[in-house]
């Protein structure tokens, strides 16, 4: 039986709307005044300096820049390889995407030392940058996005949505990758300079994206009375779990191949046992609050059916993904740059020692106003536009359900 | 009318070649104030673009290099009039003194480091919008006006040879502009080397210090530094990397 | 379809917003004084004032380019030379630098509302490479002069 699925703008409370709508847009102005505070003192303000060169903002922005590839691939699921249950969240997943990719380039862009200058950035180019290359597939893919989501609201465009959804889904693989190989491309450190980081944020796409589709879709449904069923919500949970097992996976070949060489002892040492707030972030947050637990909660058979386990667990993969690309991108940065493998180094610009950092209240605000910008926009889109469906109960996604009476 | 033409025609013909001939004389008018001045001042400066016939390098002997000395960095600083805000953390330091002990030989020499001016360098391949660049004659710069701060340049750096200006700077030197929000490093004083001369920290070392620095042009088989690093061995810092750095170093 | 009451509506707006952009336009001299642009220390070649007035951001982008990527330093593409030849004395007699409203390159751009980031990076002050002493107006444009010959 194919069930039409009713899609509807929000119709809930509109005062309670209104109210929630401006404290986000508050949030996002404090964001805007961090990031002018930021650029008009100059950098010195945050806890970024000439070590650690890219700090919380970034974490921020690849953060959400995931999560953004992720969240489409609910409706790649459906649109290309097509598993028609998860039709009706299509269009949310893809108005995630969009929300989710312009909160982190709002950071991205705000953080650097010359915004003024992204005219430049975006005229003048060195195409053996893959920072280059990501400009083009960044906009291009809120372009695609855009269009994919037309040709889902549209009746009559719905016969092109699998070919967009296509070129969507190979796009997105190629986003990822792009924004992997920033670090994976880096020769000179030895926490990068890894062809594993590519298909690592694939992974961590597809975990981290789900995880936040499924938060976000159970606020929306709880916050407009809208029914969700648990065949659903199990459903997406298998499928997160799949995913944490995925990242697990890589971030063990990671680290393996990386203990297995000599030269690279000194920077596996540092994250898995020496390096003080990252080992702790690496271990508890990463791997057993991000990772061992999710998959305990989402797999283990009598868990995973419960839609509060599933809720939780994917909180526990949002706050695990943050910690770990706090761990990849600062706690790569603090270990030294090994210029005379072997040797003790000291010198006046930190050589040889771990490098500080500690984020700075402008640099967190700047971070949370872009997850304000993102949330915005999916409250905005929401509100105009058909991307919830009515109902989601089990009557209505699930092909094999008998009503009790 | 026929008649006409032709007759216009005709006419055409030679005025067709005084109006060649004058424009040809107009262009050789106005071009040539400019070849003159050209050649005025090449003969003045000696300053066309520079090509890759030429490549700079330094040669640091460690082995003269005194632990403790620090002319070469007090020389870069004054030169470029890069100042201290009390901030080690933000500071710029173009150059700067690193102390080296083997743990397994108990050995320890001093060096300066400073950008190696790399012939294949990893920040000009990591800058989007190609700020980072090599020049033809090997030195590799950051041209201020296309840096959009990004800061991948300094990721990519194997030496952590770029500094970030991290407030705004006034009195810059009038050679060497610099700015907030860009990033810098070593510019093998390429405002001396372009008037013929040496980087300030080659300058002071061979004044005051041990003579540890030497500045020359690698492509010059006559040149001192070319027959220095024919003669003794020299080595490039990190040279696994494959970047073919223009500074070498002896005693390491 | 063409409700007299609109019409009359639409007319008396659009004679409020053109007569007051009139009025705007001709009197826009008199609200904002013209700017008095400083007479350059040295003299230049001919055509030199109407060719920079239209095309000195052009040049400028340009010769930056050549000075910076291929190292030619030469005057016609130096900062420095429009710097010291245009360089205007403040109160103490010496060069003011961007900060003060006096610059040359000010007191148009303050004008016009165009901000120039040139200064950021660079200097404002021409180099300190002349005695400035007693009567130096006249004795600083004869060593600008002789600097730039």
């Amino acid at each position: 039986m194919e069930t039409k699925f009713i899609y509807r703008q929000l119709q809930g409370d509109e005062k309670k709307y209104y109210f929630l709508l401006c404290l986000v847009g508050l949030v996002v102005l404090i964001g805007a005044i961090s990031a002018y505070y930021m650029e008009t003192n100059g950098h010195h303000v945050t806890g970024m300096n000439n070590h650690v060169v890219w700090g919380m903002p970034h974490v921020f922005a690849i953060f959400l820049i995931i999560a953004a590839s992720g969240a489409l691939n609910v409706a790649s699921i459906s649109s290309v390889f097509g598993k028609t249950l998860y039709k009706p969240l299509a269009r949310l997943s893809g108005l995630l995407s969009i929300a989710l990719l312009v909160g982190g380039l709002v950071v991205l862009v705000l953080d650097l030392g010359r915004p003024d200058r992204l005219i430049v950035a975006m005229t003048t180019y060195n195409f053996k940058s893959i920072f280059a290359w990501n400009i083009y597939l960044y906009t291009g893919f809120l372009a695609i996005v855009v269009i994919y989501l037309w040709m889902m609201l549209e009746r009559r465009m719905n016969h092109l949505t699998k070919t967009v959804g296509i070129v969507a889904f190979i796009w997105r693989l190629a986003l990822t990758t792009g924004t992997g190989s920033i670090f994976g491309f880096l020769v000179a450190r030895q926490s990068y300079d890894a062809a594993v980081f590519a298909p690592l944020f694939i992974a961590m796409s597809l975990s981290l994206g789900l995880a936040v589709f499924i938060v976000i879709l159970a606020i929306a449904s709880a916050a407009d009375n809208r029914p969700l069923g648990a065949y659903i919500v199990t459903n997406l949970g298998k499928l997160l779990g799949i995913f944490v097992a995925a990242v697990l996976y890589f971030v063990l070949v990671q680290h393996l191949t990386n203990l297995y060489a000599t030269e690279h002892h000194g920077v596996e040492l540092f994250i898995l046992l020496e390096g003080g707030i990252y080992t702790g972030l690496f271990w508890v947050v990463q791997i057993t609050i991000g990772g061992i637990l999710p998959l305990f909660l989402l797999l283990y058979p009598r868990l995973g059916n419960v839609k509060l386990n599933i809720y939780l667990a994917a909180g526990c993969v949002i706050i695990g993904s943050f910690a770990q690309l706090y761990v990849i991108i600062i706690g790569g940065q603090a270990y030294p740059l090994v210029l005379f493998p072997g040797m003790e180094v000291t010198s006046s610009f930190f050589d040889g020692v771990v490098r500080s950092y500690s984020p700075s209240l402008p640099e967190i605000l700047l971070g949370i106003g872009g997850v304000s910008v993102a949330v915005l926009i999916i409250m905005i889109g929401l509100k105009a536009l058909r991307f919830l469906p009515t109902s989601l109960e089990d009557s209505t996604t699930d092909p094999d359900f008998e009503s009790v009476t | 009318m026929m008649d006409k033409n032709v007759g216009a025609l005709d006419d055409t013909g030679t005025a067709r070649r005084k109006f060649l001939a004058g424009i040809a004389g107009a262009a050789g008018l106005s071009i040539a104030p400019g070849v003159a001045l050209f050649s005025f001042a090449e003969a003045k400066d000696k300053t066309g673009p520079v090509s890759s016939k030429v490549r700079w390098g330094m040669l640091i002997d460690t082995l003269k290099c005194a632990d403790g000395c620090n002319d070469c960095v007090s020389a870069c600083f004054k030169e470029n009039g890069i100042g201290s805000t009390g901030r080690p953390d933000t500071d710029p330091q173009w150059i700067r003194k690193i102390e080296i002990r083997n743990p397994k030989t108990d050995r320890e020499i001093s060096l300066p480091m400073m950008c190696q001016h790399c012939a294949d360098p990893p920040c000009v391949d990591v800058c989007p919008t190609g700020a980072s660049f090599k020049r033809a004659d090997g030195i590799v710069l950051v041209d201020k006006h296309t840096c959009i701060g990004c800061r991948y340049c300094m990721m990519a750096c194997p030496y952590q040879a770029r500094s970030f200006v991290h407030e705004n700077l006034t009195n810059q030197k009038t050679d060497v502009p610099r700015g907030k929000g860009t990033v810098e490093s070593c510019t093998l004083c390429v405002h001396r080397v372009d008037k013929g001369g040496t980087p300030a920290c080659a300058e002071a070392c061979s004044d005051t210090a041990g003579k540890a620095i030497l500045f020359g042009d690698l492509n010059d088989p006559k040149s001192e530094i070319s027959k220095r690093v024919g003669k003794f061995a020299s080595h490039q810092v990190r040279s696994d990397l494959g970047l073919d750095p223009g500074v070498r170093y002896r005693g390491i | 379809m063409w409700q007299p009451g609109k019409v009359l509506l639409l007319a008396v707006f659009s004679g409020i917003f053109l007569i007051t952009g009139f009025l705007d336009s001709i009197s826009a001299g008199e609200r904002v004084s013209v700017p008095v642009i400083p007479k350059a220390l040295a003299k230049a070649e001919k055509g030199h004032a109407e060719l920079m007035r239209r095309n000195h951001m052009d040049l400028m982008i340009h010769k930056r380019d050549k000075t910076v990527h291929e190292g030619i330093r030469n005057k016609k593409y130096s900062l420095k030379a429009c710097i010291s030849c245009h360089a205007v004395l403040g109160k103490d007699k010496k060069p003011v630098s961007v900060a003060s409203p006096k610059h040359f390159c000010r007191t148009c751009h303050d004008y016009v509302a165009v901000k120039v980031d040139c200064f950021q990076c660079h200097t404002s002050k021409p180099p300190t490479t002349v005695n400035l002493g007693p009567g130096s107006a006249s004795f600083l444009s004869k060593k600008i002069q002789e600097y730039l010959r």
